[in-house]
Parts: structure tokens; C-alpha cells; sequence
């Protein structure tokens, strides 16, 4: 397999803990003072033109974060964080506004560049040469503020709405407010209600009934800023019979200090609506000291409000020094479907505490949770779920595997899962396993004259095979060769 | 903000304060023992009754469900034990412990010489140090408590090299509506080989409580089989520890039949302290009605290459609620450890839930683990065979849930025991096909 043969190319290239994202942007910036106060919230929904509801929802929602404490029930461990040394919007000072990619700060694109981020339709169609219809639209976030979103006049035409949720709540009112919050409410959880006071972007995706996106929609998120925070929100409605693909990608500089990442993203699916929604973890996860390195913790949840609908969850986390998060189905409608297929690869001194919820309320529900978590280095990884039926969850079912691979003796892998179930009809299974890489495969490989390292990413690719194959292409490889990076000083 | 919420003390919680003001100078124990106590119930009331969020106990909300807190039981009654023998026709020899009291003119110990029986009263005004070493560490509210308020119970001692055939049965009898706070403590030597029995019974309708911690140590190569009985009163609350270090080489096999009390909960906790030991942890649960039974389970894999098997099973009917929450641990050294556990489900009604946690936490990379977990109900095909082989549906339905728990009680591989308790799922089914009848 050619993948494969680009992975070990990849790694045999890196030298150990080398990020290669780790590089700053110089761009101007446009900041809040530092801090967390009514005013600051005042003065984000000010900087984003905001109509007054807006403003009120963020005011509710900060005071009800004043009320609130720290959850501390998961397994990561970090000093605390000090939520008045933040800086909670930071904006690139060229953007007030872009119409046109020819306005946007050059800088900005170069950093685009070297991210390999196809934000230009004619790198899009150059990178996939003859695959008209594999393009991608693309919505990119820095620090703060949606810098760019390409492809709108096609979407447009097919009745698609992608842009920045801070147009969207300028554009769209009505639809905003029928669905914000609707799926995270503001009072979810510590971290979703700091993010529903301070959030300073992220995307709108709003595809009309029956209409099957013409193309997946991508966002891209980049912290820059030094102090800052980046509190991200996603919503992304699919009506009736409506498909969409949706990809995230996110990095940032390798700084020595935590930087904090709260997002919050919400999917709604309506009757025979299908959403899938991918995501490459990729912040900066700190150095080989366990120095730096963003906290990512994150709520993520679908609801499959509609009969019939489907939310599938595909996530690959590499980096990040610390993340937490949860990506959820709330399977409403009667014979919905929920997905969960994650790959979370932990060395270093990184910590995952990540895993899924599947709530099933509707008739003839299915749910299909895979989970595959590498641990190397000193790192801890944790897989925490959720499945239960409700009273009236009849014929409910869920299947849930979860394998772990340790790599080292220093790293932990842990499993937690909870399995509810009300309903006799109700049928969950679940099984895990925890083992190393067994010596026969490993010794197999060798001995057709693979090096350590090369039957390594083989075999670990062979591991989390199940979850690559639920990715779309292009990230399929770029996920592919971010896992053998992550692994990168692990073996030997 | 960042103050501890505040909670309110509960009215069980203020009645237990008021229990061991009072009771603190009568209670038995040389001078380290009752300070033990103090730093017990400190150690309780800083917890207060586990709730929602002690997460160890996430699906037994005490503070919720022990509403009040019955009198306590202070030293042997002059009752005589009426109840029914729950193990008809299984020999052993039988330890009574009545109301939290070791009653020695009760039991018999024909068929055990060179084991040593003593009533946990006479170790405690000794100041025994083994008392507590078990469970220190264990940070369990429930069991705090009991190191409070602990009052008798047996001490067994089963010397090095010594090897007993005839069963020991610990038998707990609750009579009357009491508070009963029982310790006892097991020491099985190195190369010793012993089969224990736990019972727990009491009268129907009765609202007391039961909270029995047992601290048991096997030696290297030691053989130990336990088997324990809950088949408290209907309207009981049964808490029920048993914290074991197991040595090297040690087989210990242990099962758990819950089918009595309103409220319970059985925790086990094994440690292993001996490289190639192996432990095989079995469970079965019977439900109906509203009762609420919580298998919790903690299995603590220390040192290098231990094994061990865990099959649970439970059967829940009515509008009753099973609950396994089950651990293992594998130590940074903890290299070639093998663990599996299995947990299954079979809700036969509507109205019944179950609830599991099986939880892996693995700190080191030579190691083989799996669990598994499924809930459900009975097979509609499997059924249908049976029916259209002219079985009646309660015939059928019991047939299958007799196979389906007879997996987990035959795991323990003693034979006659395991048949002792086969017969008590066969009486529940029988009496719920009369029911359905």
C-alpha cells in the first residue's frame, strides 16, 4: 500500500518531537484586553456586530459560568487553569471583512500555504487532478475570527449556507436562534457555558431539505496568538432528507505556555438527513518535556432529531497536550443512527480522555461506537462512553469496540465504559482489549526485513485500519501519516 | 467558586452521628482500636453516604435510597436464629453470627481441627493489628463506617500446610429490625487449601441493615474457594465487603449469588501480592419486583504475570435494577498480566434496568486485557425452537435462564457448592413461573 509505503518515508524523515506546525504567524492582531468580565463579553458581541439577543444569550450565559465549577471527574491532570490570564478574542488586524481572497493579509495565505491548507479552488482542483467532484470548500478560522470562506457562490446555488457562525448570526437570525444552543444548551457544562459567553467564531452550515452538498465543507482552526483562548462554535443543521460532509482540521505554534481550546459544536439532523463530520486533532501537543501544548476540551454533540437520520462521528486526535472531549449522538427520532469511530494516539506526556455518548430515545435506534487508542511515551489514554436506552427505546442496539495499543512501559491505557439500559428489547454489546503489539506480528515483519520502526507503522496501521476507512480521502492520508508521526521516538 | 459545594447532611447521616456519640465508649476494642474508630468515622462523615457522584458508587445513591437508619445492634441478643437453612443438604461447618454478634453455642465446628476459630470481639480488645490493614486504603464510606461502628464476627485461621475439606460457612443472621456493623477476618497460611461460605439471611419484611466487611489474606500457594450467599430479608439493605491480598501462586475463586434484600451491594477487592496467582471472580444476580442489587468488583493486579477471570451475570425482572460495576487495574510493573472479564445481562421485563461499568486502567504494556458487556433480552429464535418443541414458555424461559446463569456459578469449580446454588436460581425460577402462571 502506497499510504503505508509514505508513512514510514515520513517518519524515517522527522527527528523526534518535531512539530511541524510550530511555526508563528507575524500578523497583526487585534485583542481584547486580557481577562473575563461582562464588559469583555460586551465588547466581543460589539466586535462582531451583534443584534442584542445575541448579546443577551452571552450575558446569560456568563453568569451562569460564574455559578459554576470545574468538573474534575475525568483523567487528566493539569495545574489550574487561570481564566483571568486569557486573552479571550484576538482577530488578525487586516480582516475586517474579506470579500475576496485578493483581500486577504498575504501573510495569512503563506501561513495557509504552509499549513497545506487548499484554500484556493485552483490548488483544490491542481491537488486532485481530474476529480471535479471531490472538491472542497473551505471556512478557516484564526484565533478568533473566520478568515476566509471559498466556494460560496457554488454552495449558494445549491441553497447551502457555509460561512462564519458571526455572519450567520447577522444573516440568518431566524435560524440561528431556532438551533443555537438547542443541542449544547448554555448551562451543558462548564467549559460549552464559558464558550457560549465568549465564543468568537467558527462555522454555519445550514444545507435546505433534500439537498445533498455538493461538495465537503472543511474548517480549518489555527491558534496564533500568544495568551489567547480559542472558543470555537459549530453549528450545522441538515434538514430534511439533506446530506452534508463536514471535515475540521486545527493547529497551532508550539509555545511554552497552555493555551486553551473550549469549542462547542452542534449538529442537528432532521428526518432522512445525514451528517458526517470528521475531524484531525492536530494542536501543538508540547514539547518531549510535557512542556506547552493546547487543552482541548471540547463538547461536541449530534442530535438525530428527525426519523430516520444519521450522525456519524469520524475523529483522528494526535495532538493536543491535553484533550477531553466527547463527540455525542442524541438518537431522537425512531430508527436514527449514531457513529462513533475515533483513533486517539497519545506520546509524550499528552492526555486523552476522550470516547463518545450514545443516547438512544427513539424506536429501532443503532448506534456502532469503534474506538481505537495508542498510548506511548508517558502518556495516559482514556476511553470514557456512554450508551444507554431509555424507557422507550425499544429495539434499541449498539455494538462498542474498543481496542488499545501500548507502545512502551510507561504510558497507561484505560477503558470506562457505561452501559445503561432500561429497555429489555434493548441490545448492547460491548468488548475491549488492551494489549501490546504482540511479538509473532512484530517478528513476522522483521524477518521479511521491515525495520522496527517500519513494522511498527505497519502494524499500528493495520490497527486502526477500521477508522481510517470512515474518513474521506484526502484526510484518510494526511491522518494516516499524522498517527506515525505522533509515534515518532516511541519504539526502541 | 471554587468552594466545595456544600452539602446538607442527611437524616441518616445525623442519626449515625448520634449512634456512634453514643455508642463510642461501649464499643469493644483495646485503646488503638477505638481510636481507629474516631479516625473511622471522621473519615465517614468528611464522605457522608456515597451518592450519585461518589463515582464508585454512581448507580447506588445511599443518600437517596437509606432514608433512615434503624437502631444499632450492641452485643449478642439472647435470640435463637429460627430461619430457614438457605443451603439444604450442602455439609459444612457453620459459624453463626446473629445480629453482628459471633455466637459460638450456635455453630457447629465438628470436621475443621487445626483451624482456629475466634470471635473477632477477643482480637479486637487485642488490638490486633490485621484488624483494618485490608481495607486502609480503600477510602469506601460504607466501609468506614464499619470500621466505626464494627462489632463482632469471626476471626478463621487456617495455619500453613493445612488443607480442610469440610466447607466453613460464615452464617450472618439478622433478627430483628437492627443496624448490624460485622468485621471478620480470614487468614489462610501459605500451601493452606479452604472453601468458604458466606450466608446472609433475615426475616422477611424487616427493615434492617446489614453492613458486613470481611478481610481475608491467602498465603503463597494457597487454594481458597468462596462462595457467597446474599438472601437477606425483602425489605433489607445488605452492604457487603470482602477485601482479599492474594500470594503467590494462589488460586483464589470466589463467587457471588445475590438474590435477597430491598437495596444491596457486595464489593470485592482483590489484590495480588504474588507473581503467577490466579483469581477466578464469578457473580450472579436475581431480581424482581423493585429490589436494587450492585455487584461491584476491584481487581488490583500489582505484580507481574497474574490471571484473572471475571464472569458476571445477572437476570432482572419486574421493575428491578442490577448494577456491576467491575475494575481491573494492571500496575506499571505489572508485566504479563492476562485479565478477562465478562459481564452479560438479561432483562426479563419491560420495566427492569441494568447498568454496567466494566473498566479497564493499565499502566503497563505486556499485558492481555479484554472486557466485555452486553444487556438484553431473551433470544425471540432461541425461544421459538423451544416452544415448537412443545416446551410451555415458562418451561422454556426457565430452561434458558438456568443456562444462562449456570455459566457463572459453575465457574467457581466446586461442585458440590455450585450445585447448592443452582438449586436456589431453580427455586427463584420455579416461583416466578408460578407467578406468571
Amino acid at each position: 500500500m502506497p499510504a503505508i509505503q509514505e508513512t514510514v518515508d515520513q517518519v524515517s524523515q522527522i527527528d523526534v518531537d518535531q512539530y511541524k506546525y510550530g511555526f508563528v504567524t507575524d500578523i497583526e492582531s487585534d485583542r481584547a484586553p486580557k481577562g473575563l468580565s461582562e464588559d469583555i463579553v460586551r465588547f466581543i458581541s460589539a466586535k462582531k456586530n451583534e443584534p442584542d439577543w445575541m448579546l443577551e444569550w452571552r450575558l446569560d450565559a456568563y453568569r451562569r459560568w460564574l455559578t459554576m465549577t470545574e468538573p474534575t471527574w475525568s483523567r487528566v491532570h493539569y495545574p489550574k487553569i487561570d481564566f483571568e490570564d486569557l486573552y479571550y478574542y484576538s482577530a488578525p488586524k487586516s480582516t475586517p471583512g474579506p470579500k475576496s481572497l485578493d483581500e486577504v493579509d498575504p501573510e495569512l495565505l503563506a501561513m495557509y500555504e504552509k499549513l497545506g491548507i487548499p484554500l484556493r479552488e485552483r490548488e483544490i482542483l491542481a491537488g486532485v487532478e481530474g476529480a471535479s467532484d471531490r472538491r472542497v470548500a473551505v471556512d478557516a478560522v484564526f484565533d478568533s475570527v473566520s478568515v476566509v470562506t471559498t466556494f460560496k457562490e457554488e454552495l449558494k446555488k445549491a441553497g447551502v449556507i457555509f460561512c462564519a457562525i458571526s455572519e450567520a448570526i447577522r444573516e440568518y437570525p431566524e435560524i440561528v436562534k431556532k438551533y443555537l444552543g438547542s443541542v449544547v444548551p448554555v448551562t451543558d457544562n462548564f467549559y460549552a457555558t464559558l464558550n457560549s459567553a465568549v465564543f468568537s467564531d467558527g462555522s454555519f452550515v445550514y444545507i435546505p431539505e433534500g439537498v445533498r452538498c455538493p461538495m465537503e465543507l472543511s474548517t480549518y482552526f489555527r491558534i496564533n496568538e500568544r495568551n489567547t483562548g480559542q472558543f470555537e462554535r459549530t453549528l450545522i443543521i441538515a434538514e430534511k432528507g439533506a446530506y452534508v460532509s463536514y471535515l475540521e482540521g486545527c493547529t497551532a505554534p508550539m509555545r511554552d505556555e497552555n493555551q486553551l481550546h473550549a469549542a462547542v459544536v452542534e449538529l442537528v439532523a432532521l428526518e432522512d438527513a445525514e451528517i458526517k463530520y470528521s475531524t484531525v486533532q492536530n494542536w501543538y501537543p508540547g514539547d518531549k518535556d510535557g512542556k506547552g501544548g493546547i487543552y482541548n476540551f471540547v463538547t461536541k454533540r449530534g442530535d438525530c432529531r428527525g426519523d430516520r437520520s444519521k450522525i456519524s462521528w469520524t475523529q483522528v486526535e494526535t495532538g493536543s497536550a491535553i484533550t477531553w472531549k466527547y463527540p455525542s449522538c442524541i438518537l431522537r427520532g425512531d430508527d436514527s443512527q449514531g457513529e462513533f469511530y475515533s483513533i486517539a494516539v497519545s506520546n509524550g506526556y499528552q492526555q486523552v480522555d476522550s470516547g463518545t455518548k450514545m443516547i438512544h430515545l427513539g424506536k429501532n435506534t443503532k448506534s456502532r461506537i469503534i474506538s481505537k487508542g495508542i498510548a506511548a511515551g508517558r502518556s495516559d489514554n482514556t476511553y470514557r462512553g456512554l450508551v444507554s436506552a431509555h424507557r422507550k427505546a425499544s429495539g434499541a442496539r449498539n455494538f462498542t469496540n474498543c481496542d488499545s495499543l501500548l507502545i512502551g512501559d510507561k504510558c497507561g491505557a484505560h477503558t470506562v465504559p457505561y452501559i445503561e439500559s432500561k429497555n429489555a428489547s434493548a441490545v448492547f454489546e460491548h468488548e475491549a482489549t488492551t494489549s501490546k503489539i504482540a511479538d509473532d506480528q512484530l517478528f513476522y515483519c522483521l524477518q521479511r526485513g521491515l525495520s522496527s520502526e517500519e513494522a511498527v507503522a505497519l502494524i499500528v496501521n493495520g490497527f486502526v485500519k477500521d477508522v481510517i476507512q470512515q474518513l474521506p480521502m484526502e484526510f484518510a492520508v494526511e491522518a494516516q501519516k499524522l498517527i506515525s508521526i505522533s509515534l515518532e521516538g516511541s519504539v526502541g | 467558586m471554587n468552594a466545595e459545594p456544600r452539602i446538607l447532611r442527611t437524616q441518616a447521616e445525623e442519626t449515625l452521628a448520634l449512634e456512634f456519640a453514643a455508642a463510642r465508649t461501649q464499643l469493644p476494642g483495646s485503646p488503638a482500636i477505638a481510636a481507629a474508630r474516631e479516625n473511622a468515622f471522621a473519615a465517614f462523615q468528611k464522605q457522608g453516604l456515597p451518592h450519585r457522584r461518589t463515582e464508585a458508587w454512581r448507580y447506588t445513591d445511599l443518600r437517596a435510597l437509606l432514608r433512615t437508619v434503624p437502631p444499632l445492634a450492641i452485643g449478642p441478643t439472647a435470640e435463637t436464629s429460627t430461619l430457614a437453612d438457605p443451603l439444604p443438604g450442602l455439609d459444612r461447618a457453620r459459624l453463626v453470627v446473629v445480629d453482628g454478634s459471633f455466637r459460638p453455642e450456635l455453630s457447629d465446628l465438628a470436621g475443621i481441627d487445626g483451624v482456629t476459630i475466634r470471635p473477632l470481639v477477643d482480637l479486637l480488645q487485642e488490638g490486633d493489628a490485621r484488624i483494618g490493614l485490608q481495607v486502609a486504603s480503600l477510602n469506601d464510606a460504607m466501609v468506614s463506617l464499619n470500621s466505626a461502628l464494627m462489632l463482632g464476627g469471626v476471626a478463621i485461621e487456617v495455619p500453613a500446610g493445612v488443607r480442610i475439606e469440610r466447607a466453613i460457612e460464615i452464617a450472618h443472621v439478622t433478627t430483628s429490625a437492627v443496624a448490624s456493623h460485622v468485621r471478620n477476618l480470614v487468614t489462610v497460611g501459605d500451601d493452606a487449601s479452604v472453601r468458604i461460605l458466606e450466608t446472609h439471611v433475615g426475616p422477611a419484611g424487616s427493615a434492617y441493615q446489614a453492613n458486613i466487611v470481611t478481610e481475608a489474606t491467602a498465603g503463597h500457594r494457597a487454594k481458597v474457594v468462596w462462595a457467597k450467599l446474599q438472601s437477606e430479608g425483602d425489605a433489607s439493605v445488605h452492604l457487603g465487603t470482602l477485601a482479599v491480598t492474594i500470594g503467590t501462586e494462589t488460586a483464589f475463586d470466589h463467587l457471588t449469588l445475590m438474590i435477597g434484600a430491598a437495596i444491596s451491594r457486595s464489593q470485592t477487592f482483590v489484590t495480588y501480592s504474588g507473581e503467577n496467582a490466579r483469581a477466578g471472580l464469578f457473580g450472579a444476580t436475581m431480581l424482581r419486583g423493585k429490589q436494587h442489587a450492585d455487584i461491584a468488583l476491584s481487581v488490583d493486579h500489582a505484580v507481574p504475570n497474574g490471571a484473572s477471570r471475571e464472569l458476571f451475570k445477572a437476570v432482572m425482572d419486574g421493575r428491578s435494577e442490577g448494577v456491576f460495576q467491575g475494575r481491573i487495574i494492571v500496575r506499571p510493573d505489572a508485566q504479563k498480566t492476562d485479565g478477562r472479564m465478562m459481564t452479560q445481562g438479561l432483562l426479563l421485563s419491560e420495566d427492569a434496568s441494568f447498568f454496567v461499568k466494566p473498566e479497564l486502567e493499565i499502566f503497563a504494556d505486556d499485558v492481555q486485557c479484554a472486557h466485555g458487556a452486553t444487556s438484553g433480552e431473551i433470544d425471540e429464535d432461541i425461544l421459538f425452537y423451544l416452544l415448537s418443541r412443545g416446551l410451555p414458555r415458562a418451561e422454556a424461559e426457565t430452561l434458558l435462564v438456568t443456562a444462562f446463569l449456570a455459566e457463572a456459578i459453575e465457574g467457581l469449580g466446586d461442585e458440590a457448592i455450585g450445585e447448592a446454588f443452582e438449586q436456589i436460581s431453580r427455586n427463584w425460577l420455579a416461583a416466578r413461573g408460578q407467578e406468571a402462571a
